[in-house]
């Protein structure tokens, strides 16, 4: 047997990431002593870097590896930099936020390297098994981290619940991709699609599997029915680290459906967009209407977040690269307002007080008029009213199912997102037309905060005016 | 009938036997002592189809030690039976409707009309001396060695998720730590302290009157 040695230029930033998570992992125990601030700043250092590695070997062509388990393609980097700087912003926000709770620990932040390592393979995986082991690498991460603030029976309660419910939704995705595998015999994405085109495959087989793949991922998107984990998971976690799996891993999640359903069985579309379009209706009406009847903010943004999963997976119904454009750049723009929100959370929050109740937002405007109108920009941004950039989200795919002949489905989409406006616009009235019940002004946590919340909420407004570029980052790396 | 088969049913069948004992029996030690024999039955089975790296895995890495801590772990906690059986009857009817619903169909796509041996072909008969071990590790470090390594870091995560969940340092008037830095640093100084005082004369010690 000849082995040839694997070309490792492609995967240079997954190993550079490795490399310095690992350092830091061990680099922590003496750091953590004496500069307390030293891992933060590691771990924002091998973000950047992986970033501008990624950036510098930026390529649009797809380059295969080890054996075709890894993918580089113009997808996968785009990806990948959008997860990168949504980490940068979860892990600012954070390091206030865990040293006011008393859980300031190196281990957050290397796992949080380690999960969005997980990612990265995701994201790259040409191969059921590559795909598989790093969805559990970040999940296992996601797990702990929930779990680290161990003195709130809250946040033990969500974790216990998402890995419960994650290690079965594992389950059920192994299963489906056992079955695709019983019946092509490859493992490798490529291959399975060839083999499933040529008709070489049986076909009940493969159908099979496609039911157990699609509920796998149905649990790990949040989509309903398979959602009963989402609310008390964002809701008992930690904001940081609601924060941090409530936007990275809906890209990653993104990536694996995308890689799964469209890279490697599209010759199946007949089999899974049924059972999409059952899930999209369901997420949409049942995230918009259990949303209504929040008091939470964290809750209703986790309602919210399944309302959106349905109008994501609008672009994989609509089947064309187009509409899984649209879907790319629905999640891309999800993850950004969805770091704004719940940073705007963490940036108000102090000890002991959470501020994640709505009636927390009570008089806002008058306690700090320009956090008020970040929020205010989040919120249109969320509810998708123009010229925000969650509007042209919503637009496009809309669009997408219209063009593929679900008009019924569109307009299923638009009854929701005007009733969904409702809760939305009831944050930004509470802010701006209620008295506040505590006088005084009211500051974010530290400057720094203040600055990343307005970036990203600014964000939405320039990127909404400006729609074209992101739009056509989207368009142009699923078409090239 | 040949041999072969009849090994074959004669595993299978303690394999399926140990597992419904497993789910069915009250007492978790010995679930877990019937969840052993299911693997060693599972084992046989993959010796039977040549992979007998894979069976004696099975057996040494589960039934060995998983399974042993697993015991361990059942036996430290005091699980309380009847609160877990709440409500058993009353969604019996329900899971017996879904499990048979759910049976017959994976009966449907997985029974010999879709994995028969005309669809899958027979398997290959290796000879005697052929090493399923060697075979592994050529795939395992060859074609699958990104996965492998993927698969270490995952091993990885789980040790420090592990670790950082369960480590508590008690606060340092409770409990002393060794600081290796501290103690590395230190230097004469700071454990001998020189005081230089004037010479005095005590005062001699009143003896106590001692009244009985």
């Amino acid at each position: 047997m000849n082995f040839v040695i694997p070309d490792f230029m492609p995967a240079v930033p997954e190993i550079v990431l490795l490399a310095l998570a690992s350092f830091i992992l061990i680099a922590d125990t003496v750091w953590s002593k004496r500069y307390v601030n030293a891992t933060y700043y590691a771990t924002q250092f091998t973000l950047l870097l992986v970033g501008v590695l990624i950036l510098a070997s930026f390529t649009t062509d797809t380059v295969v590896t080890f054996d075709q388990s890894f993918v580089r393609d113009a997808f996968a980097d785009v990806l990948k930099i959008f997860i990168v700087i949504v980490s940068l912003g979860v892990f600012l926000f954070s390091r206030e936020y865990l040293k006011q709770n008393d859980f300031y620990k190196g281990e957050f932040f290397t796992l949080g390297l380690f999960a969005i390592l997980g990612m990265f393979v995701m994201v790259s995986s040409y191969n059921f098994i590559t795909l598989f082991v790093g969805l559990e690498i970040m999940s296992l991460a996601m797990y702990a981290m929930i779990a680290m603030q161990r003195d709130s029976s809250k946040a033990t309660e969500a974790a216990i619940k998402y890995f419960v419910l994650g290690a079965l939704a594992t389950g059920l995705l192994l299963y489906g991709l056992s079955m695709i595998y019983g019946a092509t015999g490859s493992l490798t994405i490529p291959e399975v699609k060839a083999i499933v085109e040529a008709g070489k495959a049986d076909s009940v087989v493969l159908a099979f599997g496609v039911v157990f793949i699609v509920i796998g991922l149905g649990f790990k998107l949040g989509a309903v029915p398979f959602h009963m984990w989402v609310p008390d998971v964002y809701h008992g976690s930690p904001t940081a680290v609601t924060l941090f799996i409530g936007a990275a891993p809906k890209i990653a999640a993104f990536a694996i459906v995308y890689r799964l359903l469209v890279d490697g069985l599209p010759g199946l579309v007949i089999d899974w967009q049924p059972l999409l379009i059952i899930m999209a209706v369901l997420s949409m009406v049942v995230g918009t209407v259990i949303a209504i009847a929040q008091t939470n903010f964290k809750r209703l943004l986790a309602y919210s977040g399944i309302a959106h999963i349905g109008f994501l997976l609008l672009g994989f119904i609509a089947a064309t690269p187009e509409g899984y454009s649209a879907a790319m750049f629905y999640v891309l723009v999800y993850a950004l307002t969805s770091v704004a929100a719940f940073g705007m959370i963490i940036a108000l929050a102090r000890t002991g007080f959470e501020f994640d109740e709505i009636k927390d937002f009570k008089g806002l405007n008058q306690r700090n008029p320009w956090l008020a109108a970040m929020m205010l920009i989040i919120m249109f941004s969320m509810a998708g009213i123009p010229p925000f950039i969650g509007f042209y989200a919503k637009l496009v795919v809309l669009q997408e199912v219209i063009t593929a002949g679900f008009v019924w489905l569109a307009i299923v989409g638009v009854v929701t997102a005007v009733a969904g406006a409702f809760y939305y616009l009831r944050v930004v009235k509470v802010m701006y037309f209620d008295s506040a019940e505590v006088e005084g002004e009211l500051k974010a946590t530290t400057k720094e905060m203040a600055v990343a919340v307005s970036v990203f909420s600014l964000a939405l407004l320039v990127l909404g005016l400006m729609p074209a570029w992101l739009m056509s980052v989207a368009y142009n790396s699923l078409l090239v | 009938m040949t041999f072969e088969q009849l090994i074959f049913y004669v595993l299978a069948g303690i394999a399926v036997i140990a597992s419904l004992m497993m789910i069915s029996v009250n007492n978790p030690v010995k679930a877990a002592l019937w969840l052993v024999l299911a693997f060693i039955a599972t084992a046989g089975v993959w010796i039977t189809a040549q992979a007998e790296f894979l069976g004696i895995v099975l057996i040494l890495v589960y039934a060995g030690a998983v399974m042993v801590l697993f015991l361990f772990v059942v036996m430290m906690l005091d699980i309380n039976l009847v609160k877990l059986k709440e409500g058993f009857t009353r969604y019996l009817p329900i899971g017996v409707l879904a499990s048979v619903a759910i049976f017959a169909m994976m009966y449907m796509v997985l029974g010999p009309a879709h994995f028969g041996l005309d669809k899958t072909g027979e398997p290959i008969k290796f000879s005697a001396d052929h090493s399923n071990t060697t075979m592994l590790g050529l795939q395992l470090y060859t074609v699958h060695a990104y996965a492998f390594i993927l698969a270490a870091v995952l091993l990885l995560v789980g040790i420090v998720a592990a670790i950082a969940l369960t480590i508590r340092r008690r606060p340092t008037h409770e409990v002393l730590y060794q600081d290796i830095d501290k103690q590395v640093k230190v230097q004469a100084k700071d454990r001998f302290k020189m005081v230089k005082m004037k010479a005095t004369k005590e005062e001699p010690i009143k003896k106590k009157k001692e009244d009985e």
